[in-house]
């Protein structure tokens, strides 16, 4: 009896069964449940010094760049894609890059993440580990940290398994502008790869819609990318990644803010074939396909090889290449000189594309 | 109106008698559309074989594609590549 | 992508694009319906109007099952999904089309209607088999291109005995829309219908053959030439258009007898004709109500038919009075004639069934080609 005692270590806590365990209710009530989930699972994978510190709120360093003090960006998102795992990625590294590159293509530094859960109860925790693991692999890689971060779970049916908000700050260099109404006539567009990737990669796995293609999500981190094509000085007037709504709906903001027209080239826009052939089954447009690891670039004409150049240097940007003209128009219609040599106008849609039968 | 694409086929599987004999089951087939697949119904169409093009709406073959004709048609809008260019220089 | 890519060949196009101007008599103008919404499609997704002579037309003919579908049935397939808590399986094309009470299928769905969109009849009977204790739906819209896998689906839910699966049939024929605009009120008051010919369907025909359209260029003196999908093939049957009026001709010319020859997929007709039977009339959204023109399911399969089933009452709901779809559909009308087109009636906010579908003659002008008009 004695020796059995002695085997037993005081303070011992039940770890997580993270292969068969569920969230509970518990997992988000303040309490010790909570707080083993947070250690056993959060920090474990997302562990920073800032994270680290365990409070409310995390206490940063006064945000600097090159030495000097910037000016704050700050840009947040909420993930509810659905499959939550699809070829290429899952929610967790998209909640980081999604973010990441929205701080980013304002010119930002981004600094900081903070990332918020709500949970469905019932929801396997061998998943959550998976996607969190995910989430710091993705933080790491863009040398982003998640230094905050909050849990909720809600009653079975009322999510969808995991739904995940981030938050990123980032420091913009005085001087530096971009922004979607910075376009003039007579500048260049540029797009950093193939078009309609991520679309096709979770399109591909939804029920009822399911086929097989050999394409994954192109989700990346583009701070990288976007740093090596500030660092050439180039006139780049706005940047930015089209996600929801895929180029078209990107463009139509942009010549919407910029008070101009845009003229693409049907001929010139990069579209993997796998992907067009996914897209003919459906009756879709690639045009309009979400994109998360591509961005879109307004500079001026002289500056365009210069931006090209230093896009296809880095390995997000090796496809990169001109696709289109901004052009004065009172209308601000996107339009496409089609491979036939006619013209259309790509429109603004008012929802989602849906696939069609006719 | 249709949506409608030709695609290859690359396996067909044939699923036989009906088990309540109530007549010949459905054949199946794989199609590949430039390295998308989809596995699609063969109920609407007899004799069809790996190799063959099919036409592909909503999870059915409907038709066979000719490739024969389908040659004859090309030659037709490039052959008149060549009589235009003809007319032009007799009319110039 | 093989037999499509080589369909879109620019050079090409631009080479027809010759021809077609090379051809053209002087002094006359050519007036085409392209009855098929797909081609609609082509010809605006293409650019192709900027590549014919400004003498050839093309009018945007009824060919898109969308566009011409009643509200009236739009209306008991919600009510299904809405009232009686039906799994209703719908085709993506029909989820936007405004009904009455200012719902569409989508907007019942955020209701809390059970409404899945499905790519292909066979997902709908899949549903049915996962979910045994649940009716479920199946909202069958189309043309002869989409008949037969409809009737496979009612035969395949018989032989399982898949007692919880029916179908909403609003099957329509391509003949008789064909027919309603060569007897359109414009023909009685003009003596001839302001068409000089019509491009035929392309995956129609492969089911139902070349056949079908001897009837019409006999009996109105109008060259039909059947063409395939890809914009290539639209030009190529423009140009074949073109030389039959020249020549004064009105023969059935098939272009896309790669995949469609003169008595169609048989095997597909009998499937269809097992299953289905014509409907003494149907209301045509813009074309009223034409005789012949549609199908029901035959009373042997009457268990998998919804409007039995759920004893479902069809109440006509009448168009806005100043829109001009039934026009348009004639091909009679522009969309730019229309007092509604582009201010109130918009593809987010359609008011007539030719701005419902990105096929119909005003969705696809307001799309890709609005730009025209302003500049």
């Amino acid at each position: 009896m004695a020796e059995a005692q002695g085997k037993i270590r005081s303070g011992y806590v039940r770890p997580l069964d993270l292969k068969h365990g569920c969230v509970d209710l518990t997992h988000g009530s303040g309490g010790r449940s909570m707080v083993q989930l947070i250690s056993e699972l959060f920090a474990r994978h997302l562990g920073n010094e800032y994270l680290g510190q365990g409070n409310d709120g995390a206490v940063l360093p006064a945000p600097t760049i090159n030495g000097r003090a910037g000016r704050l960006v700050m840009s947040t998102d909420s993930h509810v894609v659905s499959p939550l795992f699809f070829p290429g990625g899952d929610i967790g590294c998209l909640s980081v890059h999604g973010t990441v590159n929205d701080v980013a293509v304002m010119g930002a530094t981004p600094l900081y993440l903070a990332a918020g859960f709500v949970l469905e109860e019932g929801f396997p925790l061998a998943d959550l580990a998976r996607i969190v693991e995910s989430m710091a692999h993705a933080a790491r890689e863009a040398g982003v940290p998640v230094v905050t971060g909050d849990t909720k779970v809600v009653e079975r049916g009322k999510g969808d398994g995991v739904f995940i908000t981030t938050t990123g700050v980032g420091v913009l260099p005085d001087g530096l502008e971009l922004g979607g109404s910075l376009a003039r006539p007579g500048d260049v567009i540029l797009v950093s790869g193939s078009l309609g990737d991520h679309g096709v990669a979770i399109m591909s796995k939804r029920e009822n819609l399911s086929f097989d293609a050999p394409i994954e999500s192109d989700t990346a981190a583009l701070n990288g990318l976007i740093a090596a094509m500030l660092a050439t000085g180039a006139g780049l007037r706005c940047l930015r990644d089209p996600t929801r709504g895929g180029l078209a709906a990107t463009l139509n903001e942009i010549a919407g803010q910029s008070g101009v027209g845009m003229m693409l080239y049907e001929k010139a826009i990069p579209v993997k074939p796998v992907v067009s052939a996914a897209c003919e089954f459906l009756g879709l447009d690639p045009l309009y396909v979400a994109n998360e690891g591509k961005l879109i670039a307004i500079c001026s004409a002289l500056d365009a090889e210069l931006v090209l150049n230093a896009m296809r240097a880095h390995p997000l940007g090796r496809e990169a290449c001109f696709i289109g003209d901004v052009i004065a128009d009172d209308h601000h219609f996107v339009q496409l000189t089609t491979a036939f040599g006619g013209r259309r106008i790509v429109d603004w849609l008012a929802g989602d594309q849906l696939p069609r039968i006719c | 109106m249709c949506l409608a694409i030709p695609v290859k086929v690359v396996e067909v599987m044939r699923s036989g008698i009906q088990a309540d004999g109530a007549g010949p089951g459905n054949d199946w087939a794989i199609v590949d559309l430039g390295g998308v697949r989809k596995e699609i119904s063969l109920a609407l169409l007899a004799d069809v074989q790996v190799g063959d093009y099919v036409i592909l709406h909503v999870g059915y073959a409907l038709s066979k594609l000719d490739p024969e004709e389908a040659e004859k048609t090309l030659a037709l809008f490039a052959g008149l590549n060549e009589t235009g260019a003809l007319e032009a220089k007799a009319t110039s | 992508m093989k037999y499509i890519d080589e369909f879109r060949d620019g050079e090409l196009a631009k080479n027809l694009a010759l021809s077609i101007g090379g051809e053209v008599a002087a002094g006359r103008s050519y007036s085409f319906m392209e009855f098929c919404g797909g081609h609609t499609h082509a010809i605006s997704r293409y650019g192709l109007t900027d590549l014919l002579p400004p003498t050839v037309h093309m009018v945007h003919g009824p060919g898109c099952p969308v566009c011409v579908l009643p509200i009236g049935r739009v209306d008991m397939a919600i009510d299904l999904a809405l009232k009686q808590g039906v799994i209703l399986c719908t085709y993506g094309d029909t989820l936007r089309i405004p009904a009455s009470d200012g719902l569409s299928l989508m907007k019942a769905k955020a209701r809390g209607g059970d409404i899945r969109m499905v790519y292909s009849t066979l997902d709908a009977l899949q549903i049915a088999r996962d979910n045994p204790a649940r009716e479920v739906v199946f909202f069958a819209i189309g043309f002869e291109t989409t008949t037969p896998p409809t009737a496979v689906a009612i035969q395949q839910a018989q032989t399982e005995g898949l007692a919880n699966f029916s179908v909403i049939c609003c099957h329509v024929l391509t003949p008789s829309a064909i027919s309603n605009i060569l007897e359109s009120p414009e023909v009685r008051q003009w003596g001839t219908v302001p068409l000089d010919g019509f491009i035929g369907p392309a995956h129609v025909s492969t089911v139902i053959g070349s056949r079908p359209y001897e009837f019409f260029a006999e009996e109105y003196r109008k060259p039909v030439v059947i063409a395939g999908f890809e914009p290539l093939d639209v030009m190529q049957a423009i140009l074949m258009l073109v030389r039959q009026v020249n020549e004064d001709r009105a023969e059935v010319e098939n272009e896309f007898a790669r995949a469609v020859s003169r008595d169609g997929n048989v095997k597909a007709q009998d499937r269809v004709a097992e299953v289905f039977e014509l409907r003494r009339e149907f209301e045509w959204r813009g074309l009223s109500v034409v005789p012949y023109s549609a199908l029901r399911i035959r009373r042997k399969y009457a268990a998998f038919d919804a409007e039995r089933k759920f004893n479902l009452d069809y109440r006509s709901v009448p168009d806005n009075k100043a829109c001009e779809c039934g026009a348009i559909l004639r091909g009679v009308k522009k969309p730019q004639d229309c007092k509604l087109f582009g201010t109130v009636c918009t593809p987010e906010n359609p008011i007539g069934s030719c701005m419902v579908s990105s096929e119909g003659a005003c969705a696809a002008h307001y799309s890709y080609g609005r730009y025209k008009d302003m500049h």
